[in-house]
């Protein structure tokens, strides 16, 4: 490929961060030291170039973690040395929220000012930073720092939260939840202290030492970052068994089990395991979806967080039994603490023996890498997911083939969240037998639970498939301060509104759906009857139509017309007949492009951006002002 | 003569030609397209099966000469026992398909595709897209004065193409073309997200600061007039364009042995922009900076 790279030239630093993620170059042809006798006879490109492609992603990282932006320079020295178009490489960096491709101080607070947060003072905290700081995006302490607003953070149930990301040569990040605006300020004023968690940590998992636990048995009680305990604690017993028992005796286990993804889309996880075990195409590809991203959704880092051991064993497990020699976690960007304690899991787990190319003496070859994601919803989307890693635009592909066909670098690939693997371990350790006989005939096993919003004790929940609602409500101690429940969003901003009629439906797949109301990814966030459900509605609308990939007609420019349409709906809001008349209209417009967006979307991101909205009308939420 | 030296030993005579094996010929598919039954080669999309019994699909990011990237959805079709609409252009046929190309569903879903793109772009140079609107119904005013859009300066800054994205429907066709598809240069691509997705440059630099070989092969594929020859665009602000005045004359391209076709549209005994067929065997539609630009010297005889 004949690249033109043009412009300045990258610092030292800018070529040291990348040479830390790619190596130092090898010759002048990429960007290294030109040696006279080679110049014009060696030459770089082809497959050798293509095959390393999928480090673009993390050279990016590298450089917006040590400048806190990604200049012409530093990106046309990536561009030379991976062989990849400087056109090319800016559109996928363009793509991602975390990185800037304008001059950016090195510290950032990103502010949540999502539905969860919305509902916690978010535009509370972000009006004083404004009156305090000046706009989001104004440069403040002398240059060095700023602030902006930023989807879900995934720290719902501390709500409202913010990060502070420092660019550097040691990039930190750290957690403020729940955050005023004083104590982003001074973050801001100091540049940050170390990685942590700035916040007295309420314990996030209620249940903590219940013996009815499964997913979260160790969560809070065995320490997350010591390999000793986790097999004290019945750790690596399931792999174990399953190197024992052999792969296709644990696939048997997988389907008999009925385990369903927990992902969102509840496909059977035992199906695409056989179908990529069976792929005569090799080799074959596991991936971890460890995105996260949907607002409200909180589950899978606590579970990384709590219990990475647990991720990396059944993600073992899941590897030898489709014969991958290798699997991709892919996590959120904006996940620190859960980063930290995977790497360390992995490392731990290597030295020992239960990952590399000997895993527990049974001479099978199994290794985990790690990706970090740059603030995309969209990458969540399993095909999305496939062209982040490979170093392309996060834009989903159409179907078919699926992923066990032709997936990750176009091979049989496995996907599967977090949750649904580590269901895994109990399967394997005690048998399909002993998991179906929890939960409800078509949703088999425990769920987690996502709890936030204006509830008592939120955090993460584990209960069994069949489990009312208004149990689980009632776990967390029900709406604040004892008042009237509002309504609650099941299923996160692609899921729906139900309200006090439905609070006696059982929590299984198809119980819901029989109501027309989703499990998604487990998210139930709560809204006592005085919240302001059209800002949280119209926050939803702004969620899809800053998150659509762009890709598709109807998602991209519908998720635009749905957001206007509903502020004037709910401008048109108790303006007499007059008023009325044009709500109808607008409620009416709202359904075309709903429908539209189901039917003729690329992805699950358009055909649910509606759901939310359209249900909320429906359900006569937002024909009121609060 | 055995000191014949070897030089000048005369070829072989002609030998027959080895032919090529016979392949076997595709196995049918037979699938029902609004009721009829229809049979096409296996590894068909639903939108050739739809061609070939006469149904007139709509498509925008969809061409020949370009690999499908099925992204505007104005082709979709209803396909029975799935849950979604499905794009013909990349869709491939299966054995008894039952597939709608004109049920309510399919042209709710086609109105309203029409009816985003109308009331977000400037569509006054996309014929096609016009024209399907009007058939689909769709009326790009009910979105009302405020509706967002993509207006944006057009991009003039190079001396044989201007780039009006005001007026793109981001069908990804022109990257395709100067990506794998045909050009392999890689000068654009899509960059940002979502309704900010726009085709740029690497940090939006001129053209000329660009990998950009003036091809123009972009502005062959571009459905739009998005991607427009300076010739077009400065006609037509002068208000002097004018396609009924315009003859297209096929000829090859003078400057090397390749010997593309080229189309040139002529007004007034001035080449006012060049094109090539879409379905020519050589160029599949493209052409080099010479073909597509070099013909400034033909209305300088005498001169
Ligand atoms: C817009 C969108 C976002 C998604 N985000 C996630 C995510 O963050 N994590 C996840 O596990 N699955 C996510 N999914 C679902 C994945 O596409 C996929 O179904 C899932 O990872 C499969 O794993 P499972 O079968 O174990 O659920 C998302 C889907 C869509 C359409
Ligand atoms: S539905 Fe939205 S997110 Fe999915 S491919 Fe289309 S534009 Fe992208
Ligand atoms: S410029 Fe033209 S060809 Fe390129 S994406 Fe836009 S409309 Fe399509
Ligand atoms: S962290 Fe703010 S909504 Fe989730
Ligand atoms: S023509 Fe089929 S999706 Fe555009």
């Amino acid at each position: 490929m004949d690249l033109r790279i043009v412009g300045p030239l990258a610092t030292a630093v800018e070529r040291a961060a990348v040479d830390g993620v790619l190596g130092p170059p090898e010759s002048g042809w990429h960007g290294g030291v030109r040696d006279a006798r080679l110049e014009g006879h060696v030459a770089y490109g082809g497959y050798a170039a293509r095959e390393r492609r999928h480090l673009l992603l993390p050279a990016l990282h590298a450089v917006n973690d040590r400048v806190g932006w990604i200049s012409q320079g530093a990106l046309g020295y990536i561009c030379q040395r991976l062989t990849v178009p400087p056109a090319d490489a800016y559109g996928v960096a363009s793509f991602y929220a975390l990185f800037s491709l304008t001059p950016r101080p090195p510290v950032v607070a990103q502010v949540c000012d999502d539905v969860a947060c919305l509902v916690q003072g978010a535009e509370a905290v972000c009006a004083e930073l404004e009156r305090t700081l000046g706009p989001a995006g104004t440069p403040t302490a002398a240059g060095r720092a700023t602030w902006q607003r930023s989807p879900c953070l995934g720290l719902c149930e501390r709500a409202p939260a913010a990060m502070v990301r420092v660019a550097g040569e040691e990039p930190r990040e750290t957690v403020l939840a729940p955050a005023d605006a004083a104590a982003v300020a001074d973050e801001l004023a100091t540049r940050g202290g170390p990685t942590g968690d700035r916040a007295p940590s309420a314990p996030p998992i209620p249940q903590a030492g219940d013996p009815s636990l499964r997913l979260l048995r160790r969560a809070g009680r065995v320490d997350p970052e010591s390999l000793d305990e986790y097999r004290a604690h019945g750790g690596y017993e399931a792999l174990r068994r399953s190197l024992e028992i052999g792969p296709e005796a644990v696939i048997r286990e997988v389907i008999d089990s009925k385990l369903l993804g927990r992902g969102g889309a509840a496909f059977p996880a035992g199906r695409k395991w056989e179908a990529v075990a069976h792929a005569a195409a090799r080799p074959h590809e596991l991936v971890c979806n460890a995105d996260e991203s949907e607002p409200g959704t909180f589950k899978d880092r606590l579970l990384m967080e709590a219990d990475p051991f647990a991720v990396v064993e059944a993600m073992t497990i899941a590897g030898i039994a489709t014969g991958c020699e290798r699997g991709f976690l892919y996590i959120r960007g904006e996940y620190p603490l859960a980063l930290e304690r995977l790497e360390r899991a992995i490392a731990q787990a290597r030295s020992h023996g239960f990952l590399g190319d000997d895993v527990m003496g049974h001479g099978v070859r199994f290794e985990i890498e790690i990706r970090r994601g740059a603030g995309a919803y969209i990458c969540g989307e399993e095909t999305a997911l496939f062209n982040s890693i490979e170093g392309r635009r996060g834009e989903p592909r159409n179907k078919p083939p699926f992923p066990t066909q032709a997936g990750l670098f176009g091979r049989p690939t496995v996907v599967n969240n977090v949750e649904t693997l580590v269901n895994v371990l109990d399967i394997v350790r005690e048998g399909a037998a002993a998991y179906v006989a929890i939960g409800t005939a078509g949703s088999t096993g425990t769920k987690l639970f996502a709890v936030s919003g204006q509830v008592e004790r939120p955090g993460l929940y584990e209960v069994p498939f069949g489990t009312p609602l208004r149990s689980l409500l009632d776990l967390a101690g029900g709406v604040a301060g004892g008042r009237q429940l509002g309504a609650i969003l099941l299923g996160g901003a692609a899921g729906t509104f139900v309200t006090e009629a439905q609070l006696d439906t059982p929590l299984a797949f198809e119980t819901l759906r029989a109501v027309g109301a989703t499990l998604g990814s487990g998210v139930v966030l709560v809204f006592d009857e005085s919240a302001d459900l059209a800002a949280v509605v119209a926050r939803i609308a702004r969620f899809f139509r800053d998150e659509s990939c762009g890709q598709c007609v109807p998602c991209r420019v519908g998720t635009v017309r749905q957001e206007e349409a509903l502020a004037r709906y709910v401008r048109a809001r108790g303006d007499g007949p007059g008023g009325e008349v044009r709500m109808e209209i607008e409620a009416e417009l709202i359904g075309e492009i709903g429908r539209v967006m189901r039917d003729a979307s690329i992805c699950g991101l358009g055909q649910t951006a509606s759901n939310a909205v359209e249900s909320a009308i429906a359900a006569g939420l937002l024909e009121t002002p609060a | 003569m055995s000191a014949e030296p070897i030089w000048f030993r005369l070829p072989p005579p002609p030998t027959e030609v080895p032919r090529a094996p016979e392949r076997p010929a595709p196995r049918a598919v037979e699938l029902t397209i609004d009721g009829a039954s229809v049979a096409v080669p296996e590894g068909a999309t639903l939108l050739e099966a739809c061609r070939s019994i006469g149904i007139d699909t709509p498509t925008l990011c969809y061409l020949e000469n370009l690999t499908p990237v099925n992204v505007c959805r104005v082709c979709v079709v209803e396909v029975e026992g799935l849950r979604t609409l499905v794009p013909a252009c990349s869709r491939t046929v299966e054995p008894g398909m039952v597939v709608q190309t004109d049920s309510e569903r399919v042209r709710h879903s086609r109105r309203m595709v029409l009816e985003f793109l109308a009331s977000s772009v400037d569509v006054s140079t996309a014929p096609d897209l016009r024209r399907y609107a009007e058939r689909y119904g769709a009326e790009p005013g009910r979105y009302g004065p405020t509706a967002a859009t993509v207006a944006q300066p057009v991009k003039v800054d190079n001396e044989l193409y201007v780039r009006d994205y005001a007026k793109c429907i981001l069908c990804y066709r022109c990257v395709e073309a100067c990506g794998t598809d045909a050009q392999n240069t890689f000068a654009i691509a899509v960059a940002g997200r979502g309704f900010e997705a726009r085709i740029s440059t690497e940090f939006a630099v001129p053209l000329p600061d660009s990998a950009c070989v003036y091809c123009g092969n972009c502005i062959g594929v571009c459905p739009t007039g998005a991607l427009m020859f300076r010739s077009e665009h400065e006609m037509r602000a002068a208000g002097t364009w004018d396609e009924a005045r315009q003859a297209r004359t096929d000829t090859i391209c003078p400057y090397c042995g390749v010997g593309c076709t080229l189309t040139l549209h002529v007004q007034d005994g001035e080449i006012v922009k060049v094109t090539s067929p879409l379905d020519h065997e050589v160029t599949a539609g493209h052409l080099c900076i010479k073909g597509r630009f070099g013909w400034a010297f033909v209305g300088k005889r005498g001169e």
